[in-house]
């Protein structure tokens, strides 16, 4: 158990930079989800941190002791790999206690924490297998019980669950939640998946090429978003994203698809024009209110309890709305209105938000 | 991908096949059951007629303490090029599995000897290690090592190993570089991860995952060092000096065209026969039960 220190943390590959700068500090016991479309550098990061890629600039620390430059060996780690990548010529109890046997752990403490796991994560008629006779979620079990076994001061994982169904990844998804609050190990979890991502995470680090767009809880993510990335990425049906220019003294926004909005946080820096993008919720849609929008609808998608509208604007803008309870067909031009209190106000250049 | 082409009657098939069978029949059917019918008859002195013997030849040959000697030869040249050859080959796929830069230049680099005709390879390491014209050898004689491979038994056999080694290395290079490139990244990874250092990474999980190559491997190596060295020997030191490097598939040679014994001669190539179908069923017996990783 430990804190995690990223400062700076920088990674180019040749003439590509992944990572422009990373900082996190995690606390003990912490679990922090980093969450970002493919590609973005999450891997890379978690890498960083295993020691098995070096970052170009900036530093590790790993319980307050720096580690950038030491092996993987010596920080004292585990983790868990999208492909699970268990030794296969090795059973599932020589899988587990190949970590301890380096570590010259007595052979009878050995078996005693390989029983102990086993049981923990109830692979225990699992042990005599080789990982080509285990199915996916077992073999998923065996990846993580090689992780928990060491009781190691950090737990990393890249997309454990990437390579499951969808039900055993719900019920692994928990799994992994309850185990390591009960352990309290500090971890790092990486995934593309924003549910994984809000479910798992004490914060989340959302990052977006490279950068960490926003590192806050999941609630604060949601709820306040700290750009336009950001609020399209978390949430769904995502966020909808509408053109405005600031007016009335900073106290409203003129949308480019009708209304005006009065601001009830407060009014916000710069002239009257400034070009603003203004994000709502698709549940957060009403059927009524003062700020009403005529939606050309294409798609109706009833899901019981509530429906999902797709439409159109008259400013040529995508609109999607999550009504509660049955709505009438497509085809028709449907109005409704949007809350003024439920508004999330960005700079339409920067896609910073911008708060009263 | 199942590209199966199914052909409309026999005749098309048949005749495909016939070439491949024709030449198979011919080159080798034909001159194995002419040994297995020779190695049962005995000739006299003169060659001009034959007597069948049944498995005398064979009781001979067994009995004889020059086929013994020739036999361990061939346990100590046979098991010393395998080992050198595969550990050498190992040595350099592991690097060239590391410089991944460089990968394509070693490769290259290191299938030539395969292309290399047995005889021009000899005449190239015996430039290296003759007494008075090689290089290492002129070098070894100025450092004031006794070497001289036509003098000195175990030098010969030293310098027959080498060669015949070097010429091996490429192939189990090639095999040994795609299976050590088959081992997933993450694997090794998790393995750091655990704490291995990279030699003990390489002997608990690389050189396990590998076993199925270096036994398929090991076979090939054990079969080409009995019967594919005839050339190294032949023009490096013909079986001598002594019989120090005469090898049983040298002996063949030697008491079937220079002694001109052939019920003896064939009832040697029967048994080398009979050896090499032996190791191979071994190596079947051993690949089907094997797991591929
Ligand atoms: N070893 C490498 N060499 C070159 N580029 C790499 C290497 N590893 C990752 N990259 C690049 O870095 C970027 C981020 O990769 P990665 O961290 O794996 O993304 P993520 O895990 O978020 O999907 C990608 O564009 C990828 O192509
Ligand atoms: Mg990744």
């Amino acid at each position: 158990m430990a804190t995690l220190n990223l400062s700076a943390i920088t990674k180019s590959f040749g003439a590509t930079t992944v990572l422009h700068g990373i900082d996190l500090a995690v606390a003990d016991g912490e679990m922090i989800v980093i969450v970002g479309a493919s590609g973005c550098g999450k891997s890379t990061l978690l890498r960083i941190v295993a020691g098995l890629e070096a970052p170009t600039t900036g530093h590790v620390a790993i319980g307050g002791r720096e580690v950038t430059r030491l092996e993987p060996a010596d920080r004292d780690i585990a983790m868990v790999f999208q492909n699970y990548a268990l030794y296969p010529h090795m059973t599932v109890a020589q899988n587990m206690a190949y970590g301890l046997k380096i570590r010259g752990t007595p052979k009878d403490e050995i078996a005693r924490r390989v029983a102990e796991t086993a049981g923990l994560l109830g692979i225990g008629p699992l042990l005599a297998r080789k990982p080509r006779e285990l199915s996916g979620g077992q073999r998923q079990r065996v990846a993580m019980g090689r992780a928990i076994i060491r009781e190691p001061k950090l737990f990393l994982f890249d997309e454990p669950l990437s390579n499951l169904d969808a039900k055993l990844r719900v019920q692994m998804r928990g799994e992994i939640r309850r185990l390591q609050q009960r352990l309290g190990v500090t971890s790092l979890y990486v995934t593309h998946d924003q549910v994984e991502a809000m479910t798992l995470g004490d914060r989340l680090v959302v990052m977006h090429q490279g950068r960490a767009a926003q590192v806050a809880s999941p609630m604060e993510v949601w709820s306040r978003p700290a750009d336009t990335y950001v609020a399209g990425f978390i949430g769904s049906p995502a966020m909808n994203l509408l053109a405005g220019t600031l007016a009335e003294g900073g106290t409203a926004v003129q949308l480019k698809a009708g209304p005006l909005l009065r601001f009830t946080d407060g009014p916000r820096a710069g002239g009257d024009g400034r070009p603003l993008t203004i994000g709502v919720r698709p549940e957060h849609m009403l059927r009524d209110g003062e700020a009403i929008v005529t939606v050309a609808l294409d798609l109706v998608e009833p899901l019981g309890s509530e429906t999902v509208l797709h439409g159109m604007l008259s400013s040529g803008e995508v609109l999607t709305a999550r009504l509660p309870g049955m709505v009438p067909a497509v085809g028709s031009a449907m109005p409704l209105a949007i809350p003024a209190e439920a508004l999330h106000v960005f700079d339409a250049e920067s896609g910073r938000r911008l708060d009263a | 991908m199942d590209r199966k082409v199914i052909f409309k009657g026999r005749a098309l098939p048949m005749l495909l096949l016939l070439p491949q069978l024709a030449v198979t029949l011919v080159f080798f059917i034909w001159p194995a059951a002419m040994a297995v019918w020779q190695s049962l008859l005995q000739e006299d002195a003169f060659g001009l007629s034959s007597t069948f013997v049944g498995l005398e030849n064979f009781a001979d040959v067994l009995a004889d303490p020059a086929w013994r000697g020739a036999a361990a030869n061939t346990a100590v040249f046979a098991s010393s090029v395998a080992v050198l050859a595969l550990g050498v080959a190992l040595f350099l796929a592991v690097q060239a599995d590391k410089a991944i830069r460089g990968q394509r230049f070693y490769r290259t680099m290191l299938i030539w000897p395969y292309a290399v005709a047995p005889a021009i390879s000899a005449v190239l390491w015996l430039f290296l290690f003759h007494p008075s014209i090689g290089l290492i050898g002129r070098a070894l004689n100025a450092a004031g090592v006794l070497w001289d491979y036509q003098l000195n038994g175990s030098q010969a056999m030293l310098l027959v190993v080498i060669a015949s080694a070097w010429k091996q290395v490429s192939y189990n290079f090639i095999f040994f570089l795609a299976g050590l490139q088959s081992i997933p990244k993450s694997v090794l990874e998790a393995a750091a991860i655990d704490g291995a250092r990279p030699l003990r990474r390489f002997w608990t999980v690389v050189f396990p995952l590998l076993s199925p190559t270096t036994f398929f491997l090991l076979v090939v190596n054990l079969v080409y060092a009995f019967f594919d060295t005839f050339g190294v020997i032949h023009a490096l030191t013909k079986g001598g000096p002594g019989k120090a490097t005469e090898t049983l598939i040298y002996k063949v040679y030697v008491d079937g065209v220079d002694n001109l014994n052939l019920g003896s001669s064939a009832a040697q190539s029967v048994l080398l026969m009979v050896f090499v179908i032996a190791l191979t069923v071994v190596q079947f017996r051993f690949v089907e039960r094997r797991v591929h990783y």
